[in-house]
């Protein structure tokens, strides 16, 4: 059975029937990530002055995220263009510089991650805050049995307050040194995983989906740079219709960055 | 010769890869100043640099969109869907921000 129009315009919509799905997925994903920018919204305008931390994220590699998302937009919308003049070479050029340019974002996005999973504030029993990236534990480092010690690379600060805005003077001065604290010094810790305060939440949850995105992008671009591509000997005009789907996805998911990266990096 | 989206205007390779690399050093352009935005000192409250930056952000969103996804040239039928989504965003953002102070009698705040 054939499916109709994969290459020919509907009449009473004008367009092929993969476009206007992509469409009205498009349109859903929107209200998706609505959703969350208005939890975002609520959470800043809601937390007490002071309170809403700044600087907390690493603006150069934000910034360098941001130039390879819109490369890849470009690429990807020149990879449609190669199909649509039958440059088959081009297009597997333009493709695969999409993908390497995906996992360069998402291998920075997982460091980043893993930067902050391995920063810790740690509460001390004489009410200071030890704040830092984790170097060590003791082999008998227990916290409920206060046993052991726990060593990070920071600096200890008098004000949990002192914490929140990295781009103040105070903190831009600090020094940063070796610590190691006695697990009976320490009142409470963790890291500045997504439980850490609600930016983190809210932070891991709004890239995390996003990151998603990315990835399942990524894999579609690859099947139709790799398996997929045997379309393009039986029906080329049905593949690069395949490949303006797959990019307007793709062109959605720079967009949303395009909003994601000042509303968390830069204000 | 290839045709943008329904346009029936065609255009060549060579001019397309000359608007992608247009486009891009728009946004390399616009990246800059929102991030020069950020670190610079315009008064005490965030509201304002905000209104900035986001203000920036829309231009890159619409030359992506407007560009990149040939929403510039597309059908009726699309820009219809898209008034659709505009509407329902809106509403969600505009209930949200009105809810913000709306408190239930009795709430404790701590």
């Amino acid at each position: 059975m054939e499916i109709p129009y994969t290459v020919q315009n509907r009449p009473d919509t004008g367009i092929y029937n993969a476009k206007l799905g992509v469409w009205l997925f498009l349109a859903s994903e929107v209200m998706l990530f609505g959703g969350l920018f208005s939890a975002y919204v609520l959470l800043r305008v809601g937390a007490a002055p002071g309170d809403w931390p700044h600087g907390w994220l690493n603006v150069t590699l934000g910034t360098v995220n941001t130039l390879l998302l819109a490369l890849s937009a470009i690429t990807t919308l020149l990879a449609w263009a190669a199909c649509k003049v039958r440059d088959f070479g081009k297009f597997k050029f333009f493709h695969a510089c999409t993908i390497l340019l995906a996992l360069t974002f998402l291998g920075i996005k997982s460091y980043e991650y893993r930067d902050k999973l391995l920063h810790y504030e740690v509460q001390l029993t004489n009410g200071k805050f030890a704040d830092g990236h984790f170097i060590a534990e003791s082999k008998d480092f227990d916290l409920a049995k206060k046993t052991g010690t726990f060593t990070l690379h920071g600096h200890i600060v008098e004000d949990r307050q002192e914490l929140m805005d990295l781009r103040s003077p105070e903190a831009q001065a600090a020094k940063h040194e070796v610590i190691t604290i006695a697990a009976t010094d320490i009142k409470k810790m963790g890291n500045y995983g997504p439980a850490h305060n609600t930016f983190t939440a809210i932070y891991f949850t709004l890239t995390g989906l996003h990151a998603l995105h990315i990835l399942g992008g990524t894999l579609v671009i690859f099947y139709f740079w790799g398996p997929g591509r045997r379309m393009w000997k039986t029906d080329p005009e049905r593949f690069t219709n395949r490949i303006e789907v797959s990019g307007l996805f793709w062109h959605f998911v720079d967009l949303v960055w395009i909003f994601l990266f000042p509303v968390l990096y830069l204000t | 010769m290839i045709y943008m989206s329904e346009s029936d205007k065609p255009v060549s390779l060579q001019n397309y890869i000359r608007l992608c690399a247009v486009v891009f050093l728009v946004i390399v352009c616009t990246t800059s100043a929102m991030i020069a935005t950020s670190f610079s000192h315009l008064g005490e409250g965030w509201m304002l640099k905000v209104g900035i930056i986001l203000a920036i952000a829309v231009v890159n969103a619409f030359l992506v969109a407007g560009y990149l996804m040939h929403l510039l040239t597309e059908k009726k039928l699309i820009y219809t869907v898209l008034g659709f989504t505009v509407f329902f965003f809106i509403g969600l953002m505009g209930l949200t921000v009105w809810a913000t102070n709306g408190f239930p009698p009795g709430t404790v705040s701590h």
